[in-house]
């Protein structure tokens, strides 16, 4: 029997699902927004229809870009980030209906309209995106580049002038009356960075060493590169006390370096560098003692852990079905809106919501892991592998540090919690994932039949001539 | 509002989301199960084809997807289509050919087509303008599929169903 005919797969765009599943995300979102305005004042916002009127706007053009410049790309990414676009949008509204004059000691202004802005300028990246980057392997071209990039957007919010301090950590930069956390934006760039890198020294990397214990370990020169990632994210963790992006970092390239090269031993020596690491860190720095001790025990210092405790007590008032939405008091954990976003949409959703929306994430990143499994050319894997997988561990680290699993960092919730670079960087991810997504579900490209006979004929003769 | 009203939108909420995240999942559970191909029924019959000695042209006519008939597309003869069967079909303007190519441009005996019994042929018998598949000349035997234009001469042909 011919194998051809057992694993043939038929390109198929599904832009019609993806089109029904985008409806259904901005219901949700519409749904959720209503809901919060019947359970905070009893009515539907009057504002209700002007929002609902952007976000199908917003979600038509979106799908328009989409159906134009990607026309193969993932069904499903685009309608899963924007219901959690929309769920983030709503639960800060939700938050902004209790906070002011009240959290953040009185200084609290609204802030679902700037967040809804932030959504419309993480499209206009996620379309500008989309047309800048034509090929994803174009962007193998500029591997070194992007690590300098990112080398350079960390160290900005170090620099005097623009660089800030917020709430212990040096990870802002403000220019003006604009913050931004150019982590976010370092994180693409290293991504970019570790996949051009790895492609071209995998097979250095997977094929010499020797095996210790039963696991193939790295040869000592090879270690360069792991070592220097590990430089860096303990540098960012003494220089910017930002314990989450180091964690980010480090986790990201250990996972790129193990499946660009197959071979578990990098995660062995990743997983003893980190906790080396870890533990250094615990003995050296006090703000990450507290954390740990936070972690371990935080009722032995309820003055000091009052914003976990709070979200703790936030998830269990929530129990199974929830609150329902505007009839939690979210509030009154600090930063529920950005940090510990989770944990109100546990208390107001329950954990049949919070589980739907952890099923959404895990979605998304088995798209990113699928795309990356499909994908035909080394350089798309492992970019679209990086990526999934560091949206993943972000996840994990914020829902995990919330939930008391591992101890609290400062990450943001991706597409949920509130702040401007997070959405418009995810955006731009996503944006990426398609992109990639679109050349490999494309079929393979048609023979042209050739427009000009000239082109094909040896022997020229004039009609009716013998050939 | 009562307790009761926002008691069910709370549970409406919480199915719409659930129901959202399931449609989604259906979409994609086609990763899983394979997609509704047209050859997705084919694991089915292979048993049977399998377990007797069938005739290698029956086999064929079963499995679907396969060429049927090759057919000029475009030139002098454009319509005319001669069926696929085991043997070699032969095209050119020489009357040994199966579909005599009217077109100065075809040589008497210029392309063969063949099967191995699973996959198509075009091979060039040596014409002097040769045979292109797109712009690229053909020079052994290339494999080809439904719908790829072969062209001879001014004349273009392809396997059709």
């Amino acid at each position: 029997m011919p194998a051809s005919s057992t694993s043939t797969w038929v390109p198929r765009k599904r832009r019609g699902a993806e089109l029904v599943l985008t409806a259904m995300a901005v219901g949700i979102a519409i749904f959720a927004y209503a809901a919060v305005g019947l359970g905070t004042s009893g009515s539907i916002p009057a504002d209700t229809f002007k929002l609902a009127g952007a976000l199908i706007l917003v979600a038509a053009a979106t799908t328009v870009v989409v159906r134009r410049l990607v026309p193969y790309a993932d069904p499903v990414l685009l309608p899963l980030v924007i219901a959690l676009n929309g769920l983030g949008l709503a639960m800060i509204y939700r938050i902004d209906q209790d906070c002011p004059g009240f959290c953040l000691g009185g200084n609290y202004s609204p802030l679902a309209d700037a967040q809804l802005m932030w959504t419309a300028i993480g499209l206009l990246a996620f379309c500008v995106v989309l047309f800048v980057v034509t090929d994803h392997r174009m962007l193998q071209r500029f591997t070194y580049s992007a690590g300098l990039a990112a080398i350079v957007l960390l160290l900005m919010p170090l620099m005097p002038l623009i660089g800030s301090r917020v709430r212990g950590a040096q990870i802002w930069i403000s220019i003006g009356p604009f913050s931004f956390q150019p982590g976010e934006a370092a994180k693409i760039c290293l991504a970019v960075f570790f996949a051009g890198y790895l492609v071209r020294h995998k097979d250095a990397l997977a094929l010499a060493g020797r095996r210790v214990l039963g696991v193939d370990l790295p040869r000592g020169r090879d270690l360069g590169p792991i070592l220097a990632g590990w430089l860096i994210s303990v540098g960012i963790l003494v220089f910017q006390r930002d314990l989450g992006s180091s964690l980010l970092f480090f986790g990201l390239f250990v996972v790129m370096l193990y499946i660009a090269t197959e071979r578990p031993g990098w995660l062995v020596v990743g997983g003893v560098l980190f906790v080396s690491g870890a533990y250094f860190g615990y003995l050296a720095f006090g703000h990450v003692r507290a954390r740990f001790d936070a972690w371990l025990d935080p009722f032995g210092d309820p003055d000091a852990n009052g914003q976990l405790i709070s979200s703790l007590f936030g998830l269990a008032h929530g129990g199974v079905l929830g609150q329902g939405l505007g009839q939690g008091s979210p509030e009154l954990t600090p930063f529920s809106f950005s940090d510990f976003i989770i944990g109100a949409m546990g208390e107001e959703l329950g954990l049949t919501g919070l589980m739907a929306i952890l099923l959404i994430y895990g979605l998304i990143t088995e798209r990113g892991l699928r795309i990356a499994l499909t994908c035909r050319d080394a350089f798309g894997k492992l970019l679209a592998a990086g990526l999934a997988v560091s949206f993943a561990l972000q996840v994990f680290v914020v829902v995990g540090g919330v939930t008391r699993l591992i101890p609290l960092t400062g990450l943001t919730t991706p597409f949920l919690a509130q702040g401007g670079s997070s959405i418009v960087m995810n955006w731009a991810i996503i944006a990426l994932l398609l992109r990639i997504s679109d050349q490999t579900r494309r079929p393979a490209p048609e023979i042209s039949a050739i427009q000009s006979d000239d082109e094909t004929q040896v022997v020229k003769l004039p009609a009716g001539g013998v050939a | 509002m009562s307790e009761l009203t926002l008691t069910l939108i709370k549970l409406a909420f919480l199915a719409v989301l659930w129901i959202f995240v399931l449609s989604a999942v259906s979409v994609i559970r086609s990763d899983i199960f394979g997609t509704k191909a047209p050859t997705s029924s084919r694991p089915k019959a292979k048993p049977k084809a399998a377990g007797k000695p069938a005739k290698p042209a029956r086999s064929r006519k079963a499995q679907r997807g396969a060429p049927l008939t090759l057919r000029v597309v475009s030139g002098a003869n454009q319509g005319q289509s001669v069926p696929l069967g085991d043997g070699p079909i032969l095209l050119g303007r020489g009357t040994d050919a199966a579909i005599r190519l009217d077109d100065d441009y075809v040589s008497t005996r210029h392309a063969r087509f063949a099967t191995n019994g699973e996959q198509w042929f075009v091979e060039d018998l040596g014409s002097t303008n040769g045979t292109y598949i797109g712009s690229q000349r053909v020079t052994t035997p290339i494999p080809i599929g439904l719908g790829i234009q072969v062209r001879i001469g001014k004349t273009v042909v392809e396997l059709r169903k």
